[in-house]
């Protein structure tokens, strides 16, 4: 099971760009795409740079696909899965966001449900 | 086996290059060398000497790279002559008493300027044009002088007569041909060359035959002609032509050709097994070669026969060339005269705009004879290839010089017809196949090909064809030459900066909406917010352009491996007050960050974390400090030595200059980062040479140097002008620096900006000095802009509660990311490695 949690108001967010969020303790990187309610979160920790610096990277569409690079040595990740498109092995959790009435919710594995799939 | 013993007989170009040549080629296993040379410095670059008059060093016309001599062991006798050979014991006599037991000899002894034996010919006053002692020579007599002539119309006159012009002479050419340079160009040609020279403020004097030099009235010297006629001259310049320097061999009974010359065969041996001659001493077939090519192609066949390849021989050389005589195009091609039998010849003349072109084809109209071009030599490159290569020529050759007009394709024949043995740089010898062969070993720029192979990096003749064949080459190997800046815009970044401006557009979106497509990227995102800096200067954490900055201008600091950031505040010449010191020190203590010196004159602090930069940035603004651009694609530092005002040797306030250049430019956003540095004298302590923009004092003024660069690949900054004042340096400084953002790619330095500039230096010169585009008030008021807009980025951060609400490390959240940890070394905090960050976990 997964938790909705609410992190912040569409308002705070800089459109193109993005911000990180704490949600249940996990740093998660969230990016608003357009003017629009399109928010994506992936995870913060960037694991090829091994630092937690994903949301402070530039968005960027690669061959159609919306990726955010990574600040420190330029890897794509997409945006809607967390797969890293230069190396194949390495991927970042994605999460799934919803806008309502203003405000966004990122919905994040629970403690529990991480310690079954484990 | 003990080594043989080779002395080689002067040290000029060709002497030279014929001992890089044997280096690179392994021959020290086999020969110990030793050379003489007759001036007091070792090998220079003659073919630029005239640059000695426009401020070029000796040290910078040097061919001797770093400490050659020794490196190599080879031993090199400065100032002395030889003076004998004795062939029987095998021993070359010096002028200083030295005598060497030699197995082989080089003569490498070039020639000497002829000087007619008028009457007066040796009056004080009358010089030559060889070394770098008779321009210094030249230099000092034209101080005492207001007129100069020069005694000869061809290509080494004119250059000459170009540098008395410059020291702002009354300048004549005296000309006992009935045209100027007899040698190269036809009647046609030479007619258009004398007019375009004349409208240069220079009088031309043809069929004049100098009887007699003697008292003037005027001035210092009369030359009488044949024709009655006068001309009263200080100066007289003699450039009559060159005779070989065969004196030592016609003295040890080596063969030498009538009219001079040392003989040679094809293997560059003289009448002597054991001699060897090349260059401009040399006679081969009869024939003299008076240019540097024909020279280091001996020299490379000398190397090949004393290593014992004897297959490698000399088959004679092209004297085709193209030069730019007091900024006037002028080429010769093989048979310009069309003196081959049933030649036939086409010829173009454009009245108006003073452009003469001939074509000399054989009689069956198949082959290329010859060419001439004066006033646009555009078409040398290509019709040489044509001629070298014995290519059929088109149904109408006559397209070969025809401008085209209306778009029409140029009859021009392709690089790509070019066998691969063709030649393309004549300087040092590389063909067609020779680049073919760099692109296969990964070069895919102009700056690649050229340190690869050499090519275009003599005269620079042929670096329009080289480009051309590079082009191909990428083409033929299905690199589509695709100059896009990515996917999102179909245009070059200069493209793009013209649309931005000429638009007046002032945000991505826009640009995006009209110009491209898709979202864009990290290429397409910081180049276009880098565009629109450098054009309008708004603030570049305006909410529209946040989401276009790159890892360091979006939190206006560099990022460091483990997230952290980096604080630089601007240090402007490095002058910094103690109490300004002291609250860099408080600051770092505060906050515990590692504190450096950093390259650049100033101070950097590490370690800060994203929530902690306004904060800081307060304290640092408050106590007058401003943002340092350490993190942006603009001007970071202009380093300055101490200057006149401590230093016994300034002559200049350097320290002055600097922090006024500083603070003229800081904020300024560029393609790539630009640095500065200014000297008080030619010791040259800020290491301005090796700047994008570096100034150094002089008793007149200010040295102007552009486009050096530090880093990957280390360039030294060439001299754009000299003896400046401070007006017309900055003028030029603002022109430069906008017309490199107007022009150059994405993340170009200045090195290779101009590296890859069409017409390199001489050009940047004419559009900022002689403003030949129409543009230099532009480009002032674009940067006048600049200027007047300027604000420290940290300071309107700050002042901003939107924008320093974005300096939080997670926005719902106060807490701090667990990830970044530090331990100490040498009393100062460093990042954790992966290891210790494990550890520190645990025990946490
Ligand atoms: C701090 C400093 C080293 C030091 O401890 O002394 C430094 C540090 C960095 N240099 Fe540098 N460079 C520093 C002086 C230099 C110099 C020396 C100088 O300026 O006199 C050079 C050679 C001169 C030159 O640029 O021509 C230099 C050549 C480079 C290059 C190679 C540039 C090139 O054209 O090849 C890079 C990479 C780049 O810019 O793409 C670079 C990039 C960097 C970056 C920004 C790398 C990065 O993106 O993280 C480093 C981070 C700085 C930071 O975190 O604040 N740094 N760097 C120096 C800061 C000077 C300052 O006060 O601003
Ligand atoms: C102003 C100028 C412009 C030119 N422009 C061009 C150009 O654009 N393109 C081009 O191809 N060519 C050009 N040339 C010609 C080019 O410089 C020569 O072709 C080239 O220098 C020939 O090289 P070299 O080694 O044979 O002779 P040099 O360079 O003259 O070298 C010979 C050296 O040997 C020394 N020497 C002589 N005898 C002795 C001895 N007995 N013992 C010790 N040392 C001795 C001399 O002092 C001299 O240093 C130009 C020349 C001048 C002067
Ligand atoms: S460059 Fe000249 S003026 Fe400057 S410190 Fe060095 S010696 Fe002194
Ligand atoms: S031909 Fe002179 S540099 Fe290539």
């Amino acid at each position: 099971m997964s938790i909705k949690v609410e992190v912040c108001q569409l308002d705070d967010l800089v459109p193109y760009s993005g911000c990180c969020a704490l949600v249940e303790g996990q740093q998660v990187a969230l990016f608003r795409v357009d003017e629009g309610e399109t928010v994506y979160a992936i995870g913060n920790y960037d694991p090829i740079g091994d630092a937690n610096v994903l949301s402070r990277g530039l968005l960027a569409e690669v061959n159609g696909v919306i990726t955010v690079a990574s600040p420190l040595y330029k890897q794509h990740y997409c945006l809607t899965t967390g797969q890293c498109l230069d190396t194949e092995n390495v991927r970042v959790p994605a999460y799934a966001v919803s806008v309502e009435d203003g405000a966004v919710y990122v919905s994040i594995p629970q403690a529990d449900d991480k310690a079954k799939a484990a | 086996m003990s080594k043989q013993q080779l002395v080689v007989i002067g040290n000029g170009m060709v002497g030279h290059n014929f001992l890089t040549k044997i280096v690179e080629a392994g021959g020290l296993d086999q020969y110990e060398i030793t050379t003489f040379c007759e001036e007091p410095r070792a090998a220079y670059d003659r073919v630029h000497l005239s640059e000695y008059f426009g401020g070029r060093s000796a040290d910078d016309l040097s061919m001797v790279e770093g400490d050659f001599f020794n490196d190599n062991g080879i031993t090199l006798h400065l100032n002395d002559r030889a003076v004998r050979i004795d062939r029987e014991n095998k021993i070359v006599h010096s002028s200083q008493g030295l005598a060497l037991q030699y197995d082989k000899v080089v003569l490498a002894t070039g020639s000497y300027p002829f000087v007619p034996p008028v009457p007066g010919h040796d009056r004080e006053h009358c010089l030559v044009y060889r070394t770098i002692e008779d321009l210094e020579a030249i230099m000092a007599s034209g101080q005492q002088s207001k007129v100069g002539a020069v005694v000869g119309g061809g290509l080494l006159g004119l250059e000459a007569a170009n540098a008395l012009k410059q020291m702002g002479l009354e300048t004549h050419v005296v000309e006992f041909a009935p045209r100027l340079m007899m040698v190269q160009v036809d009647e046609g040609g030479g007619a258009l060359l004398r007019r375009k020279i004349e409208d240069l403020g220079v009088s031309v004097h043809t069929s004049k035959n100098t009887q007699n030099i003697g008292d003037g009235e005027r001035c210092r010297h009369k030359m009488e002609f044949a024709d009655g006629e006068v001309l009263e001259t200080d100066l007289i310049l003699f450039s009559a032509g060159i005779r070989p320097r065969d004196d030592i061999a016609r003295e040890a009974g080596l063969k030498v050709g009538e009219r001079g010359g040392i003989e040679i065969d094809n293997c560059c041996v003289t009448s002597d097994d054991d001699i060897y001659a090349i260059g401009e001493c040399a006679l081969w077939d009869q024939r003299i070669f008076g240019l540097v090519a024909p020279g280091y192609q001996m020299a490379q066949v000398a190397v090949d026969q004393l290593l014992g390849k004897s297959e490698s021989v000399f088959t004679g050389a092209d004297m085709s060339t193209k030069l730019k005589l007091m900024g006037v195009d002028v080429a010769s091609i093989g048979d310009a005269h069309g003196n081959t039998p049933g030649a036939l010849t086409y010829e173009f003349s454009d009245g108006p705009n003073q452009i003469y072109k001939r074509i000399v084809i054989s009689e069956d109209s198949k082959k290329l004879l010859g060419a001439v071009l004066v006033g646009d030599a555009s078409d040398y490159g290509n019709l040489l290839q044509v001629y070298l290569n014995g290519i059929d020529l088109p149904e109408h050759p006559d397209g070969l010089i025809l401008p085209q007009r209306d778009g029409a394709s140029s009859a021009a024949i392709g690089v790509d017809a070019l066998p691969e043995t063709a030649q393309i740089c004549s300087c040092h010898a590389v063909s067609k196949g020779d680049i073919a062969a760099a692109i296969d070993g990964g070069a895919c720029c102009m700056g690649d090909v050229k340190e690869a192979t050499k090519a275009a990096t003599g005269c620079g003749g042929c670096a329009a064809l080289t480009k051309q064949v590079l082009d191909a080459e990428l083409m033929q190997r299905g690199v589509e030459v695709n100059t896009d800046i990515c996917d999102h815009f179909p245009y070059t970044r200069q493209d793009l900066y013209n649309l931005v401006r000429v638009g007046e557009i002032k945000s991505f979106q826009e640009l995006l909406d009209k110009h491209g497509k898709g979202h864009g990227c990290e290429i397409c995102k910081p180049a276009v917010a880098n565009i629109l800096a450098s054009c309008w200067n708004e603030h570049i954490l305006q909410p529209m352009n946040v989401g276009l900055q790159d890892t360091n201008d979006i939190y206006l600091g560099n990022m460091q491996k483990d997230g952290t950031y980096s604080i630089v505040p601007r240090v402007a010449g490095g002058e910094i007050t103690p109490e300004k010191l002291i609250v860099l020190g408080e600051v770092a203590k505060e906050y515990g960050l590692y504190t450096k010196i950093t390259g650049g004159q100033r101070v950097d602090l590490f370690g800060a974390r994203l929530e902690q930069l306004p904060e800081i940035w307060r304290k640092l603004v408050d106590a007058g400090f401003e943002t340092g651009h350490a993190y942006g694609k603009s001007v970071r530092t202009v380093k300055s030595c101490v200057g006149s005002t401590w230093c016994r040797y300034g002559v200049d306030d350097s320290v002055g200059l600097a922090i006024d250049i500083e603070h003229r430019y800081k904020g300024l956003r560029s393609p790539h980062k630009l640095k500065f540095a200014v000297s008080g004298c030619t010791r040259e302590c800020a290491e301005a040479q090796s700047k994008d923009i570096g100034v150094i004092a002089t008793e007149n003024g200010w040295n102007l140097y552009v486009c050096g660069n530090g880093g990957m690949k280390p360039r030294h900054a060439d001299l754009f002008a000299s003896d400046l004042d401070r007006k017309t340096l900055v003028q030029y400084i603002d022109r430069i620096l906008m017309f490199y953002i107007r022009t150059a790619d994405r993340l170009q330095r200045t090195s290779v900006w101009m590296d890859n500039l069409k017409g390199g230096l001489d050009y940047l010169r004419e559009v900022i000095i002689e403003d030949k585009l129409g543009i230099g008030q532009e480009l002032e008021e674009e940067m006048a802009h600049v200027i007047s807009t300027y604000e420290c980025e940290w300071k309107a951060a700050i002042e901003d509660p939107e924008k320093v609400k974005r300096f939080r490390s997670f926005i719902n959240s106060e807490a701090q990311d667990e990830n970044i940890l530090f331990v100490e070394e040498r009393d100062q905090i460093r990042p954790a490695t992966p290891e210790e960050k494990i550890e520190l976990k645990q025990s946490a």
